[in-house]
């Protein structure tokens, strides 16, 4: 939408065709944008997989939104001429107060679901004091800017300081203390409720001395509800990105299709102390007494197992081919499970590298998938590698789907059970998702935001 | 009476939405050039290709030209100034 939008400003007449499923979200987009009256036309959902006769069809068929037909609203909307309505444009400024209008604690919880500030748990209402003690746990003060955020990369940035973080935090049940990686985790820009439509989640790693001083689990339970910290920081980070970039609305500002309940809260620790590697902070240039958070975005799709057996290479190559080629895993070892991998000569590194070298599938299975004809292709089509290569491929001929650094593995579990977990989650802030970062650690400091 | 209380706003800033024009229209398309741009989501280049044949046999006057943005969802500033440069009117499609 935004394209269309830039060409209109350059003097170019031009008409967005979108399914209808997305009709809400582009009347929303284009207002954002300052262009309200652009000229939209809409098919049904879906145009993936038809034939081209059921796409003509669209084609000769009725808009279903303006229920005309669709080349009448195209036609007229290049060539009919502009009202008063579309010389207006429309700037308009929009502020979110300091403070809500006072109101019973019932009243308040009611308009906290209403206008979609919550997640549907309870919450602890914000209030001043509860806010001024949250800013407790930082130097920082409340008025610093921490970043800005969408909900995806073609909608406005919403901006936020320290203070919307501390209230979001408070929401969410923290404690203060936890307010340093609460914070690091929201200077990454990174929303924690992206709006792609293939319902993609965050999963937060926390590493250094940090984990000890606020209680974090990473132990037995380490990836589920079994500590005050990891459940209130993941749910804060989430809270807070909804709020900070403007909503996470199904239809408007989250579209996607299936949804994902790691959307909820996903923040867990490593257990830096019963692994026999070194630290994930140490591997990417940290001190061990650095406290850091990483980001893992993905949450697609789990694989587990146990191991490793005898046979534990035959499960891991069809874990990696079974593993959606557009959303790389990372791998989450019980301490039992990482010892036994040393015990056979693989430091994390080796581990890696032979998963990159035996992720292969054939070229015809690598290209038939929805994300890799939009997102790839077109990088492969540009002469960019290894896509280029994966596309000059034989049909029949076994490539590889993943490169060592698109597969990371942390330590976590209370040793009650050699099992380890293969997780869809690209670390963002490295390689492809840099997040702003132009270099240097992938991972986000908490000690600046102590 | 229950005790009313107040609390903060948990929204981020939004930016100042700045107002944009539409491009001002041609009287026909006789005689103009369309891009057809297909905005790479998976079956929009057989869409757009369907798109170009309808207007072969109902508007053959219409020049059309495929084009395709080097990424979807970013800015191609210059597939942009090809289009401004010796285009007249695009059609987008198909998705945002």
């Amino acid at each position: 939408m935004g394209f269309a939008v830039a060409l209109e400003k350059a003097g170019v007449p031009t008409i967005p065709v979108s399914t209808h499923a997305f009709a809400r979200l582009a009347r929303a987009t284009t207002l954002a944008e300052g262009m309200p009256t652009i000229r939209n036309a809409f098919v049904p959902q879906p145009v993936v997989g038809l034939s081209p006769g059921e796409l003509r069809a669209y084609i000769e068929g009725n808009d279903p939104i303006a229920k005309r037909p669709f080349m009448d609203v195209v036609l007229e909307g290049l060539t009919s001429p502009l009202t008063e309505e579309d010389y207006k444009g429309a700037t308009f400024e929009r502020t979110t107060p300091r403070f809500l209008a006072p109101d019973t604690e019932d009243n308040l919880r009611q308009l906290f679901i209403e206008q979609g500030w919550t997640d549907f748990l309870p919450i602890i209402l914000p209030t001043e004091q509860r806010v001024e003690a949250m800013l407790r746990g930082t130097a920082r003060a409340g008025d610093t800017f921490v970043n800005r955020m969408a909900p995806t990369v073609f909608r406005e940035k919403w901006d936020f300081d320290v203070e919307k973080v501390a209230i979001n935090a408070v929401m969410a049940g923290c404690r203060p203390e936890y307010l340093p990686v609460v914070l690091a985790l929201c200077s990454s820009g990174f929303s924690a409720r992206s709006s792609s439509t293939t319902s993609w989640a965050t999963i937060s790693l926390v590493n250094g001395p940090i984990r000890g001083e606020i209680g974090m689990n990473s132990g037995i339970g380490a990836m589920g509800p079994y500590s005050h910290a990891n459940t209130t920081i993941g749910r804060a980070y989430s809270l807070l990105s909804m709020n900070a970039q403007g909503g996470s609305e199904p239809g408007d500002t989250y579209m996607g299709s299936v949804g994902n309940n790691w959307n909820l809260t996903a923040c867990f620790a490593e257990n830096e102390e019963a692994s026999p590697w070194t630290p994930f902070h140490v591997d990417k240039g940290h001190r061990a007494d650095e406290s850091t958070v990483g980001i893992f975005f993905g949450g697609w799709y789990t694989h587990a197992g146990f191991g490793p057996r005898e046979t534990w290479q035959d499960k891991f190559r069809r874990m990696l081919v079974a593993a959606d080629h557009f959303s790389p895993p990372f791998i989450v070892m019980d301490p039992l499970v990482a010892r036994e991998f040393d015990k056979l000569g693989y430091d994390k590194a080796g581990l890696i590298k032979w998963c990159a070298e035996n992720a292969r599938m054939k070229a015809r299975y690598y290209w038939d998938d929805q994300w890799i004809t939009t997102l790839v292709k077109p990088h492969a089509e540009a002469g960019i590698e290894p896509f280029a290569s994966r596309m000059k491929a034989d049909p029949e001929e076994l490539i590889s789907i993943f490169a060592p650094e698109d597969i990371e593995i942390v330590v976590a579990g209370g040793e009650t059970q050699g099992a380890f977990k293969m997780i869809s989650g690209r670390l963002v802030g490295g390689g492809a998702l840099r997040a702003g970062k132009t270099g240097g650690s992938p991972l986000f400091s908490v000690d600046d935001w102590r | 009476m229950p005790e009313k209380i107040t609390v903060m706003d948990p929204r981020g800033y939004p930016p100042k939405v700045e107002g944009k024009r539409l491009a001002a229209r041609p009287e026909t398309l006789e005689g103009k050039v369309l891009y057809l741009i297909d905005c790479l989501f998976d079956n929009s280049d057989a869409f757009m290709e369907q798109l170009r044949d309808w207007f072969a046999h109902h508007m053959p006057r219409v020049e059309t030209r495929f084009i395709k943005p080097r990424q979807s969802w970013v800015d191609d500033p210059e597939m942009r100034a090809r289009i401004v440069e010796d285009g007249d009117v695009a059609i987008i499609g198909v998705g945002l």
